[in-house]
């Protein structure tokens, strides 16, 4: 039944006391495909890749990892299995090169294979020269490639990769999508969980949106952008006293409510190149002055504000940490 | 990709638990690298001992008597194995501390989702603290030697007062490891860690007579482990013991730490093992 899919789960809950983390989720990812989990912190992203890992125990429902239950055969599923988590976990006072022996060892690989695949992916991950430095001396981009190298290191079929590159800067960040996308090239099944839109626009061929817990939509980048509603314009007026005029003519043009932010308008339409033409005509006529026009496809960030009716917060601090703050601050 | 060019590993198949002394090793020897790794840290864990005997030898000793041994040397004799049993003792705060480390840096999530053997983790963790306190003890040997202390009893008694001091460091360490299980974080750690271990070794033989102990005291001194530990040392180390209160365990110093220690390695493995397989970093 299930067991074509990598991973399968159906009706995933999980409660932390009081806590709802998740509500029912749903997920499905097919072999060779990659699955980018989108949402903010707290949706339940960690959780579920938590307990696709066999990390933790579902409160309910049922989920298969390259055909096991990961309830009821978990070293099955941590033999098809890599993991990258949120920090880098591998042994700070190790080199680069025990690190990786260490995890090849514990997989019960043999040492042969351990050595040469270690040197290979040193090699690959860029990190041969610092390969016998302890990993504490590494950038955090280094370590992130450590990191993600252990999880190589026997080949798993199926790989999570939970925020793989939060806290990274620009550069290290594209490199690790690089170094994702060749991963992916191979064949390998890679669920990934991002509150970066670009990140799973960038990699992942299916979305999966989840706010609270549940699945709140799913589908490719493009199914996403089409539900919302087609394009954008985006016009910016040279005189900001005239913006709301411009708004009352543009109104025709649009499909929906413009969004004014100074002296920009952001209005979903639909028609293509010619709806370009027809806005600069309406403003035209009654001479107001363009300094800049723009039709463009919608981003996540437009799709996840329209599904959530928030933007995704990047850097909200987890629910309870804020609560504990909160209750010093009142006693102080 | 023709870089990653080698085969598709084979995994040797062998039911996990029949991995345990395997995966126990690997990590083992991962945290005694760690040791080698932190000089400043083993340093100044050989350092604070030292520092012990040479309070006690020169601070109390000449103002706490030794009943039946009144010799000059007679307290530094004793102390000895006492400092000795508090040091190995002290094993259990290097557990705690790591494992919360472990814990909170998120390589305890990478170990549990390797095929791995679960209690591998915890018994490399245990016999690495525990195989450290052969350094530890090496170090307070000399250092004892210095002011006086002498192994008096043959070389064969004096092995096995060590090999007894070993098996405690690595009860403690069990104990240690379930603490550490339990920590938020690990400065919580730090603290929790050593907590327990000073009424553990101060309400014992280590550093004064157990006669010299009130009622409730005396009893939880005389079963406590750590003093049979100690009694015993002494004993095969020819050093004074002074007098012991009729209690059963300080009449059958030996046998009673090969009990408790089985014993404590017994429920303390089983809990932590159990706790760990639970763990989350978060």
């Amino acid at each position: 039944m299930t067991n074509d899919a990598a991973v399968h789960a159906e009706g995933l809950v999980k409660h932390f006391g009081d806590v709802r983390a998740l509500d029912g989720i749903d997920l499905t990812v097919e072999r060779g495909q990659v699955v980018g989990l989108l949402g903010p912190n707290g949706a339940g992203k960690t959780t579920t890749v938590r307990i696709l890992a066999t990390l933790l125990q579902p409160t309910a429902g049922v989920a298969y990892v390259a055909g096991h239950d990961v309830v009821k055969e978990p070293d099955a599923v941590r033999h098809a299995i890599g993991l990258t988590g949120q920090y880098a976990a591998v042994d700070e006072y190790l080199t680069g090169r025990e690190n990786l022996r260490m995890f090849g060892d514990l997989y019960h690989l043999s040492p042969r294979y351990v050595k040469e695949r270690t040197a290979e992916l040193l090699e690959w991950f860029d990190l041969s020269e610092a390969a016998d430095r302890p990993a504490k001396t590494y950038s955090g981009g280094m370590r992130r490639r450590l990191d993600l190298a252990a999880s190589l290191i026997a080949k798993p079929s199926i790989l999570f990769l939970d925020e793989p590159t939060t806290g990274l800067d620009p550069r290290s960040r594209l490199g690790m999508w690089g170094v994702i996308q060749a991963l992916v090239d191979e064949g390998t099944t890679v669920l990934l969980t991002t509150q970066y839109l670009e990140e799973a626009d960038q990699l992942a061929q299916d979305i999966v949106v989840i706010d609270h817990g549940r699945v709140i939509a799913h589908g490719t980048a493009d199914v996403l952008k089409d539900q919302i509603g087609g394009d954008r314009i985006e016009i910016a007026v040279t005189d900001v006293t005239r913006v709301g005029r411009a708004v009352e003519l543009l109104r025709p043009v649009g499909t929906g409510e413009a969004i004014v932010d100074e002296a920009r308008i952001l209005m979903p339409v639909s028609g293509g190149s010619t709806v370009l033409v027809d806005a600069v005509r309406v403003l035209d006529s009654e001479g107001i002055e363009v300094s800049d026009i723009v039709l463009r496809r919608p981003t996540l960030d437009d799709v996840f504000l329209s599904l959530t009716g928030h933007v995704a917060e990047e850097e909200a601090p987890a629910v309870p940490k804020a609560r504990g703050r909160g209750r010093k601050e009142k006693k102080a | 990709m023709t870089t990653l060019s080698i085969g598709k590993p084979q995994m040797r198949t062998r039911p996990l638990w029949g991995w345990t002394l395997n995966d126990g090793l690997v990590v083992a020897r991962r945290n005694l690298i760690q040791t080698v790794r932190v000089p400043e840290l083993l340093f100044f864990s050989l350092v604070q001992p030292v520092i012990f005997v040479l309070l006690f030898a020169y601070v109390f000793g000449g103002a706490i008597p030794i009943p039946g041994d009144d010799g000059a040397d007679a307290y530094r004799q004793y102390l000895m194995p006492g400092i000795f049993g508090q040091t190995v003792a002290f094993a259990a705060a290097s557990s705690t501390v790591g494992l919360a480390e472990d814990l909170h840096k998120g390589i305890i999530d990478r170990f549990r989702a390797l095929p791995m053997s679960p209690p591998a983790v915890l018994l490399g963790r245990t016999f690495a603290d525990a195989a450290r306190q052969i350094l530890v003890l090496v170090v307070l040997s000399i250092t004892g030697y210095i002011v006086g202390w002498r192994i008096d009893n043959g070389i064969l008694n004096a092995i096995w007062a060590y090999a007894l001091l070993l098996l405690f460091a690595y009860t403690v360490a069990w104990v240690g490891a379930w603490v550490g299980l339990y920590m938020p974080n690990p400065e919580t750690a730090n603290t929790a860690g050593l907590v327990w271990l000073f009424p553990l070794t101060f309400l014992s033989n280590c550093f004064v007579p157990i006669n010299s102990l009130p009622g409730v005291l005396q009893t939880f001194a005389a079963w406590n482990p750590i003093s049979a530990l100690v009694l015993s040392c002494r004993e095969l180390f020819g050093n004074p013991t002074g007098i012991q209160p009729d209690y059963w365990p300080l009449h059958n110093p030996e046998l009673y730490t090969l009990l408790s220690c089985t014993t404590l390695i017994a429920i303390f493995a089983t809990l932590s093992v159990r706790r760990y397989t639970r763990a989350t970093s978060r």
